[in-house]
């Protein structure tokens, strides 16, 4: 049973990247003794979550199997939830604690979700993958379904009856035929709840769901309009310093001469040079960073492969496709020579950045040789693992907790920051905290992959798909398998040597492999004179990618399409971890070549819907993010350094840049609820592009399409 | 240096050419306001100068002078949110939300020059805000509806 629950909670993400440690310490590696005491003492309080406060109120973790690891009952009828998940802005800890609010059946007031907290929540390979509703959904049901059941036998007990008579509603066990009630934080009298979870317990249906499925208001929404929400770059702690890092000035630099005497000698600064390393922490951020400006080093620099030349090194650098990333059926190269009309083309994907608002930042203190570090990470678990590498201390003696952060959209899998304010802490024997500037962000972070895509497909007269061969250079296997019917194909991806920092994205490479798959569609179609939608309809089978590429046409009124002069509709569609998505887009493309998006109509189906309004957000949200790496969005970068590290040189969307938007939600209460905060930003930007041709007759083939309007 | 701030004044022991950003988050613990970019072009930062939209980033402390500074601990009292936030809550529009007090300081010196804005005055005083999450449509919705109040 045990197992079961880390198979579910743990199973990697066969395509997720998580970005190395970009440094390593050279310390003195010498063995830490865990002291005899009473586990961590945390004096400090921040607001973590509905309560404005995190306390020690575990002494140790429970196993996974029991209740208790989960839901924790108070004595006034308190319901604490505890889940190694992250809050980044996909609001889950709202839809988490509907699921157990539902399950249980407690008002949803009641509710307390501890998240991220590798001191009070079980284990979690981290937030990514859309895997927190399928997956950490059921676990929390389960465990509340248990704790409901169990909570009604100890009535039971109590008020001496049979368990049928009774029945739990909104926090109180009522016995049907004597009336008699008790309240269940009167019958755990705060006590954990040591129980197996019942895995064959009877779970609510869909159609028993009173708080789930509705439309609930993000949790602690006042604390964020107002303010007054701690995010880790807002916290401070007693006597804490303010730490500022010397980085490299371009990549593959590294020290041959340091000289940190200067900076030694600026009153109450420590100054760390510890391998690569050189950091410092001081009263003041202002302090710190004229002693980083006091330090003075030569550097030594390599050769770096520029943008000028990605695509080309992409492709020579890939590597033969190994079998797992393979997809072979039938003979495509057969298939495409004999095919009635054909089309080869390459496509170039440029670097992005995640750019959250919220730039890397993390907080560590040292209270002996116990670390606690609090840092905006989508992987807590992982970036204690990291500490525990680094520090050699064992995994016990370190905390790590991740208050709600500026989001993340894969980019904030790793922990640098903390990882930096501890090295700094341990030396200043005082707290300290780093927050990344945004050009720390925009340079040392992790990017979206690059990469080049080279498709060659082939279809009948009819319009029937007849060969598809697809490799992916570097960008990644993500959705890189085609929907469509097509009895002859090969599907490789090729992974490459990166010369940036490379790690997961929202819906890591499928954006960009749908882009490459949904524009062939489109010129197919083009070349068989067959209408894009029904040419897409003809050559599905799936029936959920059907019902939203029709919902999306309905709502945007595809067959009555053709619009006035200098605009183009295109259709587009995409699917990934069991859920679908299809977009279609207007554009206007002015006589001066710039591109806008007029209006955007999108379908999306992710099995039941736990959160409506929320749901209707991420969509809205990943059409609007989607349009910033579809448009206009990449990293420049030459000889190691990266051009455009600003919001000033790397342009975001905006409000401008916002469509007149419509948004379908199709909600099968007969298919498992399913994440949604990756795929439907995968079918917008070939949908643009499908509109640009529309429009204009240009044919794009790179990501970003348009970063300086297209030429006419 | 003294600083008028939320209707309260300040001495804090400042250079002039300190950003006020950094004055309000790390002298004075009103972490509200928030770091995006220190250029002055995601307005994470904003907060109101004798009542208009001001980058704190890249304002010096020393150009401010007697001017009144409301940050967004200062636009709210003890017991009512502002118009514009409560809008803002009933959208439900936010994600991440660290976007959202630069938003609710820009959304209300809009508001004060102009009560009615159209959808299109809004997206030009909002212009400089960004929402890396995507949200634009609800918060436009939101000041839209927090101005036909």
């Amino acid at each position: 049973m045990h197992k079961k629950i880390k198979d579910i909670t743990l199973a990697p993400e066969q395509y997720e990247l998580h970005a190395e440690p970009s440094y390593q310490f050279g310390m003195n590696r010498r063995k830490f003794f865990s002291v005899l005491g009473s586990g961590i003492a945390i004096s400090f309080t921040v607001v973590n979550s509905i309560r404005a406060e995190l306390i020690d109120n575990k002494d140790t973790k429970d196993s996974e199997d029991l209740i208790s690891a989960w839901i924790h009952v108070g004595e006034t009828g308190l319901v604490t939830v505890y889940t190694g998940k992250a809050e980044v802005g996909q609001n889950i800890r709202t839809s988490l604690a509907q699921i157990v609010a539902d399950e249980l059946d407690v008002p949803f007031n009641k509710i307390d979700m501890i998240m991220g907290d590798t001191a009070l929540t079980p284990y979690d390979r981290g937030t990514f993958g859309s895997r927190s509703i399928p997956y950490m959904g059921p676990q929390l049901r389960k465990a509340a379904a248990s704790a409901r059941e169990y909570l009604i036998e100890m009535a039971a007990v109590e008020l001496k009856t049979d368990r049928k008579s009774l029945q739990l509603k909104q926090g109180i066990i009522i016995d049907q035929k004597t009336k008699k009630s008790v309240a269940i934080g009167k019958l755990t009298a705060g006590k954990n709840l040591v129980k197996p979870i019942n895995n064959a317990v009877v779970l609510k249906t869909v159609d028993q769901w009173t708080v789930t499925g509705k439309s609930v208001l993000k949790v602690n929404g006042e604390a964020f309009i107002t303010g007054k929400h701690k995010y880790v770059s807002d916290m401070k702690l007693p006597d804490m310093l303010y730490g500022k890092i010397l980085r490299a000035p371009s990549y593959g630099a590294t020290p041959a001469e340091v000289d940190i005497s200067a900076a030694k000698e600026l009153k109450d600064v420590i100054v760390v040079h510890d391998g690569d390393f050189i950091g410092v922490a001081a009263l003041t951020s202002k302090i710190a960073s004229d002693a980083i400006k006091a330090i003075k080093v030569q550097w030594k620099t390599t050769p770096q492969t520029g943008r000028s030349e990605i695509f080309k090194y992409l492709k020579d650098k890939g590597s033969p496709s190994n079998r797992k990333d393979q997809k072979t059926t039938g003979n495509a190269d057969e298939a495409f020579n004999k095919s009635d009309i054909k089309i080869s083309q390459s496509f170039n994907i440029d670097y992005i950045a995640h750019a959250p608002l919220e730039p890397r930042a993390g907080v560590a203190q040292w209270i002996d040789d116990k670390l606690t570090v609090w840092t905006g990470t989508q992987r807590p678990f992982g970036v204690q693992e990291d500490l525990e590498k680094i520090f050699n201390i064992p995994k016990e003696n370190i905390r790590v907790i991740m208050p709600d952060t500026g989001s993340g959209y894969g980019g904030k899998h790793t922990g640098e920051a903390g990882i930096e304010a501890a090295r700094l802490a341990k030396e200043a024997k005082k707290a300290v905290k780093v927050v990344w500037s945004r050009e720390e962000e925009f340079t040392w972070a992790y990017f979206r992959p690059a990469g080049v895509i080279d498709v060659k497909a082939g279809i009948t007269k009819a319009g029937t798909l007849s060969a598809w061969e697809f490799h992916n250079y570097n960008s990644g296997g993500s959705g890189i398998e085609t929907p469509y019917v097509v009895p002859n194909k090969l599907i490789e991806y090729h992974p490459s040597d990166s010369p940036l920092r490379q790690g997961s994205y929202r819906g890591l490479a499928a954006p960009a492999n749908v882009f490459a798959r949904e524009c062939i569609m489109n010129d197919l179609a083009q070349a068989a004179k067959i209408e894009p939608l029904a040419f897409r309809l003809k050559n599905l089978k799936e029936q959920r990618m059907k019902a939203v590429l029709e919902a999306a046409a309905e709502k945007f009124g595809w067959s009555s399409k053709k619009a006035s002069p200098n605009h183009g509709v295109g259709i587009a569609c995409g699917d990934e971890k069991g859920s679908y998505v299809a977009t279609c887009a207007e554009v206007l493309v002015d006589p001066a070549g710039e591109v806008s998006v007029t209006r955007v109509a999108v379908a999306f189906e992710c099995g039941a819907i736990i959160n409506p309004i929320h749901l209707e957000n991420q969509i809205m949200g990943s059409v609007i993010q989607g349009m910033g790496g579809a448009l206009f969005e990449w990293i420049d970068f030459k000889d190691g350094k990266i051009i455009n590290p600003t919001f000033s040189s790397y342009r975001i969307p905006r409000f401008s840049d916002s469509p007149k938007l419509d948004v379908v939600m199709i909600n099968r209460k007969d298919i498992p609820s399913l994440g949604a905060g990756e795929t439907p930003i995968l079918a917008i930007a070939p949908a643009i592009r499908n509109a640009i041709d529309d429009a204009t007759g240009k044919k794009l083939y790179t990501l970003p399409m348009a970063p300086n309007g297209i030429s006419l | 240096m003294d600083l008028l701030i939320n209707e309260k004044r300040y001495t804090v022991d400042a250079n002039s050419n300190e950003s006020l950003l950094n004055i309000l988050r790390e002298k004075l613990d009103l972490t509200g306001s928030k770091y995006g970019c220190g250029e002055g072009s995601c307005g994470a930062c904003t907060v109101l100068i004798n009542g208009k939209a001001t980058r704190s980033c890249i304002t010096m402390a020393g150009t401010v002078g007697e001017k009144k500074i409301t940050t967004i601990e200062g636009l709210a009292d003890e017991k009512n949110l502002h118009p514009v936030q409560n809008a803002l809550l009933e959208a439900d529009a936010f994600q991440c939300a660290y976007c959202a007090p630069g938003m609710v300081m820009s959304a209300v010196s809009l508001l004060k020059s102009n009560a009615r804005p159209s959808e299109a005055d809004i997206v030009r005083a909002m212009q400089g805000n960004i929402c890396r999450c995507g949200t634009y449509p609800r918060i436009v919705k939101a000041i839209q509806n927090a101005s036909n109040q």
